[in-house]
């Protein structure tokens, strides 16, 4: 096998770690209503937190991602962390400064508790009678992880797309928990456009035959349902410009199109590739969930507005969009600019010039790169002049 | 030559940054209107250790601010604006902003809303050397403080001292102070055609 020579900048090889929280009687209470306990969650953490524990940032991955933010579990490792572009010695968070935590999710399927999960009291998997989660009950998760690791306030929490929305959650759920948010390529609420591209994803799953009604864990799981769902997101991930300077019509290994329903054009080849890739590491019922969750977020539920639901932060805001996003387009991250000036809650904002789409944030990006290490650099100073 | 200047310039603060010091209370929150790689903001924030926030279009000069440690919005003016509450500022401040914008009557107005004093300022037309250049070479002036040619430059407004007063008077908007000055030292007397810039503070007008 193949050793790859792990980069100097990279945070190196990594041990991911489990924790089981939530232990009956305490179990989680949900949103929904519903309890859910114990929890296990699988998390990581890089660098070293502080004697004064002050340098702890919290990051939050979006639908497909997990715990797995940075460096190699083994030097034969294929790929790194899915942002280790932004975390590491020297990098946007830096790991010789701050002492960095990433953990799975609630209704994921990487080793936090999720629908593929045993149910101890049935001993048998979860499937459909795993509890509807929400955004805020993830963070309710994430919480007990912070609290067991026994720190009292995290300098930052920081994520793209869902993980942007689990850092505002932080911030209005535990106002006195947290110093700084960096939300990215984000909304405070999920639209319609939005909520329509998760239930094309959601119907092509339980349209296949082998879901079941999620009990599949035994047979043969919906695969196919799975990588449609996954390549109606990778087109929303990317943008015009994007696909057509990669793909433009070029075709897949033949001089002309078949007049048939073989595959003519790269990039019908390249979403079969990657919808196929994800079934090989995600959990057809744990997209359902979570595209659920991602669904019922709306930040102002129960407050009347926006406005009010941010009126007891405490955090100060560096909140970023990428021109050609249009899965959460710079007016929505504009939105939450405007209810927290409404606030007079400091913010600063930036809509990064891309042509990336959506997955701009999760692609080698100096501006982005730039802006957060700056905005941390200020952050850290500024909260340990005013602890000591 | 204009760069060679402006790297002169930039140990000592600006003439029209001084006076904006002496004008600004201490602690007080600014908003400052096009306040590019957010020169003045950090001057206030070392000096008069304002709370201040900076809206800028440029994405340069958005990171620039950024490095420095200054909040900052990044977008038009007209976005940035309207979402703030009456009030919300002690300063608005509206540096050499004002000739680059479409629509600054209406702009003005918003600054009144949002600030409880407007300090504005912009390079005066009447100036002599443009008036010399105008009147006797015919030519649309360039000059020191207007260095650009006329099909490039981001000015788009062209007014004096004299239109600006006219201005406040007919909008009734009070001018509670007014420094004119010439290549960096005051004027005197004469404002409309020895200054090549002027500052003007504005009460803030919650009715406006």
């Amino acid at each position: 096998m193949k050793t790859i020579e792990i980069p100097p900048d990279s945070v190196g090889i990594v041990k991911e770690q489990f924790v089981t929280l939530c232990v009956p009687p305490h179990e989680l209470a949900l949103d929904s209503g519903a309890k859910l306990g114990p929890i296990t969650l699988a998390y990581e953490t890089y660098g070293e937190l502080t004697p004064q524990k002050d340098n702890a940032i919290l990051i939050l991955h979006a639908l497909s991602g997990d715990h797995h933010a940075a460096g190699y579990y083994t030097p034969n490792d294929r790929k790194p962390g899915w942002w280790d572009i932004a975390i590491g010695p020297g990098k946007a968070f830096d790991t010789n400064r701050f002492f960095i935590i990433c953990s799975n999710c609630i209704g994921g399927c990487r080793g936090s508790t999720g629908p593929s999960s045993i149910n101890p009291k049935t001993e048998k998997p979860y499937g459909m009678s795993f509890p509807f989660i929400t955004i805020r009950d993830m963070v309710r998760a994430q919480k007990e992880l912070i609290d067991y690791l026994g720190i009292p306030k995290l300098l930052c929490v920081a994520g793209g797309s869902m993980g942007g929305m689990q850092a505002l959650e932080w911030t209005v759920t535990y106002p006195e928990m947290v110093v700084s948010a960096i939300p990215i390529a984000t909304t405070s609420i999920h639209s319609a456009q939005n909520i329509a591209l998760n239930e094309v994803g959601r119907q092509a799953i339980i349209a296949d035959p082998h879901w079941n009604n999620g009990d599949y864990y035994d047979s043969e799981p919906p695969s196919r349902g799975l990588a449609v769902a996954r390549m109606i997101g990778h087109i929303s991930y990317l943008s015009d410009k994007a696909m057509h300077e990669r793909f433009g019509r070029r075709l897949q290994d033949r001089e002309d199109v078949s007049y048939n329903l073989l595959t003519d054009f790269q990039v019908e080849s390249y979403l079969q590739y990657q919808g196929n890739s994800f079934t090989r590491r995600f959990d057809a019922n744990s997209y359902l969930y979570i595209t659920k969750a991602l669904d019922y977020f709306d930040l102002s539920h129960g407050h009347g507005s926006l406005t009010e639901a941010l009126r007891d932060v405490k955090a100060q805001f560096l909140i970023i969009s990428f021109s050609s996003d249009w899965l959460y387009p710079s007016y929505q991250s504009r939105e939450i600019v405007k209810a927290l000036k409404q606030n007079g809650i400091k913010v600063s904002f930036c809509e990064i010039k891309s042509d990336n789409g959506h997955d701009s944030f999760l692609l080698k990006n100096p501006q982005q790169t730039r802006l957060i290490r700056d905005f941390l650099s200020h952050v850290y100073e500024e909260h340990r002049a005013h602890v000591q | 030559m204009s760069s060679k200047n402006s790297e002169s310039r930039t140990p000592a603060p600006r003439y029209d940054h001084e006076i904006i010091c002496r004008i600004v209370k201490e602690g007080s929150r600014v908003l400052d209107i096009g306040c590019g790689e957010g020169d003045l903001l950090k001057l206030l924030q070392e000096r008069r250790k304002v709370e201040g926030t900076g809206l800028e279009v440029n994405e340069e000069k958005v990171y620039e601010c950024i490095s420095r440690g200054l909040h900052v919005l990044h977008g038009d003016i007209d976005a940035g604006l309207a979402d703030y509450p009456d009030q919300s500022f002690d300063y608005v401040i509206l540096n050499e902003t004002m000739q680059e914008i479409h629509k600054p009557a209406l702009v003005l107005k918003e600054t009144m809303r949002v600030g409880k004093q407007v300090i504005v300022s912009f390079p005066n037309f009447g100036h002599w050397p443009a008036r010399f250049q105008l009147f006797f070479r015919g030519r649309a002036p360039k000059t020191l403080k207007l260095p650009f040619e006329w099909y490039e430059g981001p000015n788009i407004k062209f007014l004096t001292i004299k239109d600006f007063n006219n201005f406040c008077q007919a909008m009734r908007y009070t001018i509670l102070e007014a420094y004119y000055f010439a290549y960096g030292h005051p004027v005197k007397f004469w404002a409309n055609v020895r200054a090549d810039t002027a500052l003007f503070v504005l009460n803030g007008n919650k009715t406006a």
